[in-house]
Parts: C-alpha cells; sequence; structure tokens
C-alpha cells in the first residue's frame, strides 16, 4: 500500500481514530459530552475527507476496495446519517441511567463496517466489513440492558446474524469453489460466457441471497425485524434501519451489476418474488399494530420490497432511484425515529399508539414534523417520500414491470392506511395525564428540535425541488459504470 | 407569472393564517378572508383585460419553467376561458366557505384556515397545471388538508368518512400515475424527448391498446372523483360529515376536479379509445342519474341528501362529456358552474339549520316558513334550481347537456331525461319536510343574520345571472371546449330544425376549421 491508497481512505480511517480515541478517553474520563463531541467531530471529519478525494474514475486498492463515485455517495450518506443519529441520541441517554460512552464508540465501529461494504470489491472484504458491522449491532441492540426487549431482541439477532452470515459463507464458498475466485470483476469474468447458470453456482447465488436478505430484512428473511426494532433503543433502530440496510444495498448493487446477475432470469425471479413478498407481507401485517415501533419495523420490510422494484429495473435509472429513494428514505427514518426517542422517557420509549394521542395540540411542531415523515414515508407531494416512489415506479415502468409497479401502487394504497391512523391518533384530543413534562436542560431539547427541523426542511426541499440532489446522484454515478440490461 | 403569484398567494395566506393565530385569535378568518379576496378580484382582473385577447387562441396566458429538467418536468402553468371560469368559481366558494365558518369553526382556528387555503391553493394548481406531473402533484396537495378538514371540524363519524374519503381518491390517483408515467414513457420513446408536458404529449401516437389501458388510469383517478355510481360510496359520507365549509368545497369544487380532468385531458389525448368507451360511460352517466336520485328521495339526514342529489347531477356531467359535442360540453361546463352555486348553497343552509337546531335530520322539521321567511325563500331558489326550473342556472346546463347527449344516443338520453323528473320528487321533498308541514316540535327558529344574508345574496344573484344571462360564461368557455374537442374533428354543424335555440343561446355553427387552424398555429410558435 502506497501513500495514495492511504489518503484514499482517510474516510476509514478517520473513523478507526475516532473510535480508538473514545477508547482512550472513556478510559481515562467518563464524560457523555465530551464523547459526543468527539463522535461528531470523527463524522464529520470523515465526511469532509469525502470531497478531497476528487475522484476521477474509479480508484482501485486492488484487490479488497474500490473507491468511485458510488462509493462516495454512498459512504457519504452513511456518514451523513450517522451523525444525523449520533445527534439525536445524545437528548437520550443522557436522561438514562447506564452507563452511556460506550454506545457512541459501538456507533462509529458499526459505521465503519456500513462504509467497508460499499467499497468492497472482494468476498473477504465484504465479510470483513459486514463482521464490523453486525458485531457492533448486536451489542448496540442490547445496550439498555436492564430491559427484557432490550436483550431479547440483541441475541435475536445475535442468533439469526450468525446463522444468516453463515449461509453468506457458505455461499461465498461455492462460488469461489465453482469459479476459483473471490472477486466480484474476476467472478464477472469467469461467468461471463454462461447463458444459464450451473446448479453449483446458483446454489452458491442463492446462499448469499439469503444472506444479503437478512440483513435487508426482507421476506422471507424479516422475521427478525418486528422484535429488534421493538427491542433497541430509538436511535438504535434508526441506526439498523438506516444505515445497515444502506450499506448492504450499496453492496448488493455494486455485485449485481458487476456480474450483471440480471442476465439470469431464474435470479431475476429469486428477487421479483421476494420483492412482492416484502411489499404485501410487510404493508399488511403492519395493519394491525398498535405499536408504532412495530408498525414501521414492518413499514420498512415494504419500503425495501419497493427499493427492489427499482433494483431489479436494473439499469441506470434503477441504479439512481435506488439512490434517490434510500435518501429520502433515511432522513424520513431518522425522523421518525428520532421523534420517537424525543418523545421517550426514562422508563420506556414512546412506541405505543396512545403515546402520541392530542400530540398535534400537545407539540404542534413536534407533531407536524412526525406527520410529515409520515406523509413522506407513504409518498404524498411536498415530501422527499413522493419523488423517490415517483422514480421507483418510472423505472420499473421503463423498463415494463408491470407486474411489480402494479403491486407497488397496490401497496402504496395499504400502506396509506396505517400511516393515516397513526395521524388520526395524533389530532384526537389530548389527556391531560399523558402530557410528558420536559425534564432535561432546555439546550438538549434544542439540538434534538434542531436536528429534527433540519430533516423536515431536507425532506421536502428534496421533494419540492429534487432537480439539485438528482443531479449530484447522477454525477456521483457517472463513473460507476452500468451494464446495459437485457 | 401572475398564475404562479395566485398560488402562492394562497400558500402564504394559508401558512400566515397558522401563525397569526398565536397573536390574535380571530385574525386567521380575516387573513383568509383578504387572500381569497385577493384572488378573486386577481382573477376577475384577468377576465376583464383578456376577454379581447380570446378570439385570438384559445390560451390566455401561459407560465413555463424548467422544474426537473432531468425528467422533462416543467413548472407548466396555463389559463383558458375553461380555467379562468374554475378559478372565478373556486374563489368565490373559498370566500364564502371563510364566511360561513366564521362562527362554525371556534376550534384551532388557525390550523382550520391553514388546511381550507391550502386545499384552494391545491384546486386553484390542478385548474392550471399544464405538466401531467405537476397536474398530479397538485392533485394529491389538495387531499391532505382536506382530510384534515374533515378529519379534526367533522361531524361525529368523521375518522370513517375522512379515511374512506382519502383512500379512494389516493388509489384511484395512483393509477393515473402509472397511467401517466406509461404515457411519459410512450412518447419518449416514439419522439426520443422524455417530457410531461401536455402540449407535447396530445400529439403522441398511440396503439388502440395502449391508449385504452392509458385512458382508463385517467378515467380510474377521474370517474371516483366525480364520482360515477359504482366508485361513488366515499362521497355520501365525506359530504355528510365534513364542517359546513368542507361539504362546499368537496361538492362545489373537488368534484369539479374530476370533470375537469376528464374534458382537459382524457378526451384530447384518447380520442379514440373515447369514442369506444363512449357509450359504456354514458350508460354509467344515466344509472348515476337516476341512482343517485332515487337515494336522494330516501334520506333522513339532509347534508347526506344534497350529497346524493350530487351523484344525480354529476351524471349529467359525464353524460356530456362523453357525447363530443359543443352543445353538451358547454352544458357540462354550466353544469360544474351552477351545480357548484345551487348545491353549495343548500349545503350552506344545511349549515345554518344545523348550527340553530343540532340535527340534520329532516324529520324532526317543518314548518319553519312561519319563523324563518328569508331562509325559507333562500331555499326555495336553491331547490328550484337544483330541480332544474327555467330561469335558474342549472335548468341551461342541464338543457344545453340533454340536447348534445341527444346527438350522441338517443335513449340514454331519454333515460337520463327522467331523472329530471326525480329531480323534481326529491327536491321538493327538501322543502316541504323542512319548511312546509307542520312545525311539530314548535320550534322556534331565528331567521338568517347580516352574515348569513351577506352569504346567501350573492349566491341568489349569480345563480339568476346564470339562468338569464349565461352568454359570457358560453363565450368565455367557446374556443377551450373546442380546443379539447378538436381531435374529434367532428365540424359542429348543429340540426337545421333547432334554429330558434342557436338565436337563443347564441351558439353559431362554428367554423371549426378556422379555431383548428389558429390552434396549429399557436403550437407551432411554441
Amino acid at each position: 500500500m502506497n501513500a495514495n491508497d492511504f489518503l484514499h481512505l482517510m474516510p476509514l480511517l478517520i473513523l478507526t481514530f475516532g473510535a480508538i480515541m473514545n477508547m482512550l478517553v472513556i478510559s481515562v474520563w467518563r464524560n457523555h459530552k465530551i464523547i459526543y463531541v468527539i463522535t461528531a467531530m470523527s463524522f464529520l471529519a470523515a465526511f469532509g475527507s469525502l470531497f478531497e478525494l476528487q475522484v476521477q474514475g474509479a480508484y482501485s486498492i486492488d484487490p479488497l476496495l474500490v473507491i468511485d463515485g458510488f462509493a462516495v455517495f454512498y459512504m457519504g450518506l452513511v456518514l451523513l446519517t450517522a451523525l444525523l443519529i449520533s445527534m439525536l441520541s445524545y437528548a437520550y441517554f443522557e436522561q438514562r441511567e447506564e452507563r452511556k460512552e460506550e454506545y457512541y464508540l459501538l456507533l462509529i465501529l458499526s459505521t465503519l463496517g456500513a462504509c467497508v461494504l460499499v467499497i468492497s470489491t472482494h468476498f473477504a472484504s465484504l465479510f470483513l466489513g459486514l463482521e464490523i458491522l453486525s458485531v457492533a449491532l448486536y451489542a448496540l441492540i442490547a445496550y439498555l440492558r436492564k430491559r427484557e426487549r432490550s436483550d431479547e431482541g440483541g441475541i435475536k439477532y445475535l442468533i439469526l446474524a450468525a446463522f444468516s452470515s453463515a449461509f453468506l459463507l457458505f455461499g461465498m464458498a461455492l462460488v469461489y469453489a465453482s469459479t476459483g475466485t473471490m472477486e466480484f470483476a474476476a467472478v464477472a469474468i469467469a461467468i461471463a460466457g454462461l447463458t444459464e447458470l450451473p446448479l453449483l453456482l446458483l446454489t452458491g447465488f442463492g446462499m448469499m441471497i439469503v444472506g444479503v436478505g437478512f440483513k435487508l430484512g426482507v421476506v422471507p428473511f424479516h422475521m427478525w425485524t418486528p422484535d429488534v426494532y421493538e427491542g433497541a433503543p430509538a436511535p438504535v433502530t434508526a441506526f439498523i434501519a438506516t444505515v445497515s440496510k444502506g450499506g448492504m444495498i450499496g453492496l448488493l448493487i455494486r455485485f449485481f451489476i458487476e456480474v450483471d446477475g440480471f442476465r439470469y432470469p431464474v435470479l431475476v425471479l429469486i428477487f421479483t418474488i421476494i420483492a412482492i413478498a416484502s411489499m404485501f407481507t410487510g404493508n399488511l401485517l403492519a395493519l394491525q399494530q398498535q405499536n408504532v415501533k412495530r408498525l414501521l419495523a414492518y413499514s420498512s420490510i415494504a419500503h425495501m420490497g419497493y427499493l427492489l422494484v427499482a433494483f431489479l429495473a436494473g439499469n441506470e435509472m434503477g441504479v439512481q432511484a435506488v439512490s434517490f429513494y434510500l435518501v429520502a428514505y433515511f432522513i424520513t427514518t431518522v425522523g421518525a425515529f428520532g421523534i420517537i426517542a424525543m418523545l421517550s422517557d426514562k422508563v420506556r420509549d414512546a412506541e405505543q399508539l396512545s403515546d402520541f394521542k392530542g400530540l398535534l395540540w400537545r407539540r404542534p411542531w413536534t407533531a407536524t414534523i412526525f406527520i410529515a415523515m409520515l406523509l413522506s414515508l407513504a409518498g404524498i407531494p411536498l415530501t422527499g417520500g413522493f419523488v423517490g416512489k415517483f422514480y421507483i415506479l418510472a423505472a420499473g415502468v421503463r423498463t415494463e414491470l408491470w407486474l411489480l409497479a402494479v403491486s407497488l401502487v397496490i401497496n402504496s394504497v395499504i400502506g396509506l392506511y396505517y400511516y393515516i391512523k397513526i395521524i388520526a391518533v395524533m389530532f384526537q384530543p389530548a389527556e391531560e395525564a399523558t402530557i410528558i413534562p420536559y425534564k432535561l436542560q432546555p439546550s438538549i431539547y434544542v439540538a434534538s428540535m434542531g436536528t429534527l427541523t433540519l430533516l423536515t426542511l431536507l425532506l421536502i426541499g428534496i421533494g419540492v425541488y429534487p432537480t439539485a440532489l438528482l443531479q449530484l446522484i447522477s454525477t456521483v454515478l457517472e463513473t460507476f459504470q452500468v451494464v446495459a440490461y437485457r | 407569472m401572475i398564475l404562479l403569484w395566485l398560488i402562492v398567494l394562497l400558500l402564504a395566506g394559508g401558512v400566515l393564517a397558522w401563525v397569526a393565530q398565536r397573536f390574535h385569535p380571530a385574525s386567521p378568518r380575516w387573513i383568509s378572508l383578504f387572500t381569497l379576496l385577493a384572488a378573486l378580484l386577481l382573477t376577475l382582473m384577468l377576465w376583464s383585460n383578456t376577454g379581447a385577447s380570446l378570439t385570438d387562441s384559445a390560451w390566455l396566458l401561459r407560465l413555463e419553467q424548467p422544474w426537473v429538467p432531468q425528467w422533462g418536468v416543467g413548472f407548466s402553468l396555463a389559463l383558458d376561458g375553461l380555467s379562468l371560469l374554475m378559478l372565478v368559481l373556486t374563489f368565490f366558494l373559498g370566500l364564502l366557505a371563510v364566511l360561513i365558518s366564521w362562527r362554525e369553526i371556534q376550534h384551532k382556528v388557525g390550523f382550520f384556515h391553514f388546511n381550507l387555503l391550502w386545499v384552494l391553493a391545491g384546486i386553484t394548481g390542478v385548474f392550471l397545471a399544464m405538466d401531467l406531473f405537476l397536474f398530479y402533484f397538485f392533485w394529491e396537495v389538495m387531499l391532505i388538508p382536506m382530510y384534515f378538514l374533515i378529519g379534526i371540524w367533522g361531524h361525529e363519524n368523521r375518522r370513517y368518512a375522512a379515511y374512506k374519503f382519502f383512500l379512494f381518491t389516493q388509489a384511484s390517483g395512483l393509477l393515473m400515475l402509472l397511467a401517466i408515467l406509461g404515457l411519459y414513457f410512450m412518447h419518449g420513446n416514439q419522439t426520443g424527448t422524455f417530457t410531461f408536458n401536455y402540449f407535447e404529449l396530445l400529439n403522441t401516437a398511440l396503439t388502440p391498446q395502449a391508449a385504452r389501458w392509458l385512458m382508463f388510469g385517467f378515467l380510474a383517478a377521474f370517474l371516483v372523483k366525480l364520482p360515477v355510481v359504482p366508485f361513488h360510496s366515499w362521497l355520501p359520507d365525506a359530504h355528510s360529515q365534513a364542517p359546513t365549509a368542507g361539504s362546499v368545497i368537496l361538492a362545489g369544487l373537488l368534484l369539479k376536479t374530476g370533470a375537469y380532468g376528464l374534458l382537459r385531458f382524457v378526451l384530447p389525448l384518447f380520442p379514440t379509445a373515447t369514442v369506444e368507451f363512449a357509450p359504456y360511460a354514458m350508460l354509467l352517466g344515466v344509472i348515476g342519474i337516476i341512482y343517485g336520485a332515487i337515494l336522494a328521495f330516501s334520506q333522513t339526514d339532509l347534508k347526506r341528501l344534497v350529497a346524493y342529489t350530487s351523484v344525480s347531477h354529476m351524471g349529467f356531467v359525464i353524460l356530456g362529456v362523453f357525447a363530443f359535442n359543443e352543445w353538451a360540453l358547454q352544458g357540462v361546463v354550466m353544469q360544474m358552474i351552477t351545480h357548484g352555486l345551487s348545491t353549495g348553497a343548500l349545503f350552506i343552509l344545511a349549515g345554518f339549520l344545523y348550527e340553530r337546531l343540532h340535527t340534520r335530520d329532516i324529520r324532526q322539521m317543518g314548518g319553519f316558513w312561519a319563523t324563518a321567511p328569508k331562509m325559507a325563500v333562500v331555499a326555495l331558489v336553491f331547490v328550484m334550481a337544483s330541480l332544474g326550473l327555467p330561469g335558474l342556472g342549472n335548468f341551461i346546463a342541464e338543457f344545453l347537456t340533454l340536447v348534445g347527449a341527444w346527438q350522441a344516443n338517443n335513449w340514454l338520453t331519454v333515460f337520463a331525461t327522467i331523472g329530471l323528473v326525480l329531480a323534481t320528487a326529491y327536491s321538493l321533498r327538501i322543502m316541504q319536510k323542512i319548511f312546509l308541514e307542520k312545525n311539530l316540535e314548535q320550534t322556534v327558529l331565528p331567521d338568517m343574520n347580516a352574515r348569513e344574508m351577506l352569504i346567501a345574496a350573492p349566491m341568489l344573484v349569480l345563480i339568476l345571472w346564470l339562468g338569464l344571462y349565461p352568454q359570457p360564461v358560453l363565450d368565455l368557455a367557446k374556443p377551450a371546449i373546442e380546443a379539447q374537442l378538436q381531435a374529434y374533428n367532428t365540424p359542429l354543424v348543429p340540426e337545421p330544425e333547432e334554429p330558434s335555440i342557436q338565436t337563443a343561446f347564441y351558439l353559431p355553427a362554428t367554423d371549426s376549421v378556422y379555431f383548428q387552424n389558429l390552434n396549429e398555429a399557436f403550437y407551432e410558435r411554441k
């Protein structure tokens, strides 16, 4: 490795440095505020260093990693999201008894894992990134260890994630066995001549899909989602829903486009079934939920299904649509869980529907933000979610995936029902008893509210004037070659 | 630019009204009153200024701004006679909606007026958008505030009604979005330019199969909104549960966006497919007319009754739209306006009665003529308008529609005419149950006060004016209607045996070639 390689890995190095700093500082002096500042600074610095990369074409660090426009965009997305989540975490953990400092350490580490995922071009780096991400997540989910649900969620995630990692490893081994290489590009060359996948390779890909599908929480690998979402502390839930899934989506796109998996009808069929099943299962199961965190968990299953529609479109437009949708979805999800985190008290998270009763009259501004987030999830105009959904639908119609497009439309309507349900609860008359008093210093709330307000403005910004973001995505992804599909 | 300012004015007024509540509880009312007054004056000014240029081209004003150039989405607004009429109606009814809410809404006044103005902004956008993406955008924008209006300030069963309204319209809207995207890509693949611009998409050549599917996508949205009978079930709930202002806007304006969509998009975009579908559409219209009338007759809830009369009246709209001739379309435009006024007025009266009696059940009313003669007279006028009495606006509308429809389909028109008889039955029942008969409970009904008279008077004047001298409206709508019918290339020569009608309403035999040339010239210039 030469100096240039290190320069290109600067974001990762900064994150690693931040993690070590945190560890050292914790061992010397436990102070929530200092750790928080170090964390925020390292995310910011890592994000800033992305601008120094000056990517002209792809810079590959053979054989493990590649830094190209796609990588920069996804890293930037992951880092910014992590920063926002850490900003929302401060108020949440400040009012809790547990030792709060290690949380930030784990947060940095799992972000690092997600960043490695999106730049990897080799099975080894893929697995490395995935495990850094997952291992840190086990601890994050069970972080509030005095809560039964939190422990349950952590252990559930641990067992299932380990299991799915085993599948992924086995799948990689099979691919290696039949192609003799672990590099994405070399795998692509090895199978380039094949018009149909041999059984061994198909099994290999199939098992990898299991591993990937688990991380994304798509049907039929979705069982962990509601329990983990419910058990994990609200900011961690936001993290799982965004950074962890976003990293995996980035990897999936890179790998699939590289090996041109869309050539094989059987793989397309598998993903089509997964997408449709995810949309319907997620939305139908969300209908009867009384717990907002579980509801959002099911809704996230459906949203991953929507994303797969654009992914299946496979062309340049599809990749751009996925990227755009991810941005809107990240903003929305962080915002929604941020609201839950802010309304939570010492004992439990504000996750029951009844906790939101009359919110519009008790705290108009908080409720307005939450309504904006929910409407964006439902895909209503003026929000980024609408443009994202429109883009996905356009990508689907363009490649004439009518079945997927129509499923998406039907599911949007089903989804609307439960988002509206939450909104309806918010404008019911408030009961006096449910009013939660402010406990912390007002300045902490100002920080959280500021972050949430910023998110709302961003959301409406990309909803009303998406041109700038589209421009950014298309220039950044220019270096990322999409193989013509069909 | 003035078109954009109209929308911005409403949006800004809404935000201001919400914020202003903190400083003074009554200020939102004044703010939205002045906002709407300004918007109304602006549009009336447009009308008076551009009267001369009407003969030039169908379009009075246009605005083109790039919005999302990557997708070929433009912020494209345009105004023709049809949109202008709809805008005047929008702001007029909006103004009345503010006035009737003056006493009725005492709770969260700021948020109420925010929603009111934003619905109106969405409706304004729908009437002006000439870019399909923008059109869909506004189409959706008007839903959320309406949902809040029904869901927060409605009557006892408001949440259910709001849900139903929202899901029906949203689901059908999404089907339209699919069709818009299909059209977009078909046009793009043909010509190489991907655009949502209405004027460009007009020239898309479609295979019959494709045209049929795309048309059904658009129809889904418009027929649900209108509503046409199998898709109408959201309407009685939404109308009867909404607060008075909400009902007025729903009946007066939201239904009209469906009719407007049919005229503006379905007819010119899919000329062949609509001709195929026309007999079925007209049949649905006739079913709607009769079914709505029968159900209206059997209601006991006054607002529900009026809601079903809307179903019946909207049957005439679809009957006229799918007759594809100028007579019928003039009738449709008149019907959109006069129905907005007459049904709006009936909902307002229902609101007055509810404020006094706290019931909408007409079995508990009766004999109010003695105590409230002014209200009774106002009610009488609008009930007569609703049944289509000559001299009032609705008569012109229904007459023109039926004359046009007769040329397209004789038998269906005969059945539609039966609807007029049924209209007489349900309309007179309203009058009889509420204002005549015996006052069983000996209720003393206070008569209308000055504010209420202020609301009723302009509506009375307008409905009379439209009935006695509809010519300005017909003139204004004429070029727009011809533009919509251009694709059908049916030179409109009125039947020679009906010269009297021709002179009476001054609908000259159009030299459609002349207008066609003008329109073509217009497109080329663009």
